[in-house]
């Protein structure tokens, strides 16, 4: 056990957490930072061997890294809440509990995955999550890949995707021709985002796509799309997928923080329902990363207790939330891709449970019961999410430990048994 | 560019520094990480810690691929349903 004390506690390292602990550290305060990834940058700035950092992402790097009073821990898991104003903690050396007198939650979001024929085979991964294996090392030299689902994250793996030798043979992008062109006309509004969009288009982009169904046996070898009003098969070795983002808020549910439209709820100065608990970033609501940074920074500002400082960037975080909104506008999902998973598609990848074993079922509770679905590793993270979007179902509760961990952690939630019973 | 050995399966291999286990995996030309329940082999898959499809036998321990990185002599294995 390695127990740890601070003043202010942030949980992940991405943008959000990076300008959180940067405003934070102005008060003098002892800060903690503590994130899974084995580097600090969250899913954007993932550093690694074939990545190469934007300029603001090394600033805020080397600035956290220059702050005697901020503590940084890596490749470091928060498991549960093991008391008030307590959380416990795993990493490779052990596991420990750190008292805080504020939290501020930046766990940022993950991909949304969606269930369709053959979406378990190796070579099938979500888009997002692909490009963290470019960026942490995966060649594709020589690969075909097709990339699918929606949103913009889809440009920025492509890119990664070329950068990595691989091919680019289609990008399926299931918005509308006229809402990306209703988006694309008010982007100027953004400047920034006018020249990112320029740099990042890909020629294999195809709107009105998205993907029917992963072919092989052992891995991956084709797939087929539905291009417009066209049927096509694709030879692939690598197909990405992501259809769009939903925030982390599994950690924030175990704490009781108040959730509305699937994100942590907050106020005026980034505080959740619950005193003394701050969030930020895309878990309150998927929004980018210069969203994410302007609520990162008011939370750390308003945990500090310098509330000028947070109020001072009130307009900047409207202005990027305004283009939150216009980005989810433009991108909502179809509703025939709920369609695209039969009977035996598997919705649970960890106990293999397929969708016609749980579609006759009410809700989490008898599809539990009677399925397993949602009790393995990953705890729901991947079908439970699927599954709201698909069936309509909110998230389950989530339950203690929030990821497998190791017996040695587990023993320090649960009071000791006593030693001898005779 | 600095190169590490390790195992992985048995095979000795040499990747290159700083990269994951998951993408030390890929590049053996042998993806899967695990076999599932009903018996398919997996691959990493969400890629950022939240599936765990990548789950591996490090030295022992089971651990991610996609969120551990390569250390020198390190024995990888892949894991059976569990
Ligand atoms: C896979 C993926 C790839 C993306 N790539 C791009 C891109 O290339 N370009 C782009 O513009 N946008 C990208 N985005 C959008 C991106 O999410 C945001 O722009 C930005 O990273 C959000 O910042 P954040 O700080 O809110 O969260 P994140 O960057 O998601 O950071 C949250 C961090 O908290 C950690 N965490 C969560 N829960 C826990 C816990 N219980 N214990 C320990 N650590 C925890 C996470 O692992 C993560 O490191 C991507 C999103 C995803 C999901
Ligand atoms: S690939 Fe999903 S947890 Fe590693």
């Amino acid at each position: 056990m390695n127990n740890v004390r601070c003043e202010v506690l942030i949980i992940g390292a991405g943008p959000a957490g990076m300008a959180a602990a940067l405003a934070a550290s102005e008060s003098q305060k002892h800060i903690v930072m503590l994130d899974d990834n084995p580097r600090p940058g969250g899913q954007i700035w993932r550093d690694g061997p074939a990545a190469v950092l934007p300029t603001l992402a090394q600033f805020y790097r080397q600035a956290i890294t220059a702050l005697d009073n901020v503590t940084l821990l890596s490749g470091t898991k928060v498991v549960a809440q093991s008391g008030p104003q307590q959380l416990l903690y795993e990493n490779d050396k052990g596991c420990g509990t750190i008292d805080y007198q504020r939290l501020i939650l930046c766990c940022g979001a993950r991909e949304l995955l969606l269930p369709f024929p053959g979406w378990t085979l190796p070579g099938v991964t979500g888009a997002g999550g692909l490009q963290a294996q470019i960026k942490n090392g995966l060649s594709l030299q020589g690969e075909r890949v097709v990339i699918a689902g929606s949103g913009p994250l889809l440009l920025a793996v492509a890119d990664s995707v070329t950068q990595a030798g691989g091919k680019v043979t289609l990008l399926a992008e299931q918005a509308s021709v006229t809402s990306l062109a209703r988006f694309a006309s008010g982007l100027w509004h953004w400047p920034e985002k006018v020249r990112q969009s320029l740099r990042l288009m890909n020629r294999h982009y195809r709107a009105n796509s998205y993907v029917l169904e992963a072919q092989g046996q052992q891995r991956l070898t084709a797939v087929r799309v539905q291009q417009g009003g066209k049927v096509r098969t694709i030879d692939c070795s690598r197909l990405a997928c992501g259809f769009g983002l939903v925030a982390n808020i599994e950690l924030a549910m175990l704490m009781g923080c108040r959730i509305e439209n699937a994100a942590i709820a907050v106020d005026d100065m980034q505080q959740t329902s619950i005193t003394n608990l701050y969030a930020a970033g895309e878990c309150t609501g998927v929004g980018g990363s210069e969203l994410a940074l302007a609520e990162g920074a008011i939370a750390g500002y308003a945990a500090s207790g310098n509330i000028a400082s947070a109020r001072a960037l009130l307009e900047k975080r409207s202005k990027w939330q305004r283009f939150a909104a216009a980005v989810s506008q433009t991108f909502v999902l179809n509703p025939r891709l709920k369609t695209l998973g039969t009977a035996d598609t598997f919705l649970c990848r960890c106990e293999d449970v397929s969708l016609g074993q749980i579609s006759r079922h009410k809700g989490w509770t008898a599809a539990k019961l009677n399925s397993r679905c949602g009790m393995g590793a990953c705890q729901g993270k991947i079908c439970a999410t699927a599954a709201r979007y698909l069936l309509d179902w909110p998230l389950p509760q989530p339950r203690v430990p929030l990821t497998p961990v190791r017996l040695e952690t587990l023993v320090n939630l649960t009071p000791q048994p006593p030693k001898d019973i005779n | 560019m600095k190169l590490i050995s390790l195992t992985i399966a048995g095979l000795p291999c040499q990747v290159q520094e700083g990269i994951t286990v998951a993408a030390a995996l890929s590049a053996s030309g042998q993806d899967h990480c695990r076999i599932s329940v009903s018996q398919q082999p997996r691959a990493a898959f969400c890629g950022m810690g939240v599936c765990q499809e990548c789950r591996v036998i490090i030295d022992g321990i089971q651990r991610l691929a996609c969120q551990t990185l390569c250390q020198g002599g390190m024995k990888i294995e892949r894991s059976g349903n569990k």
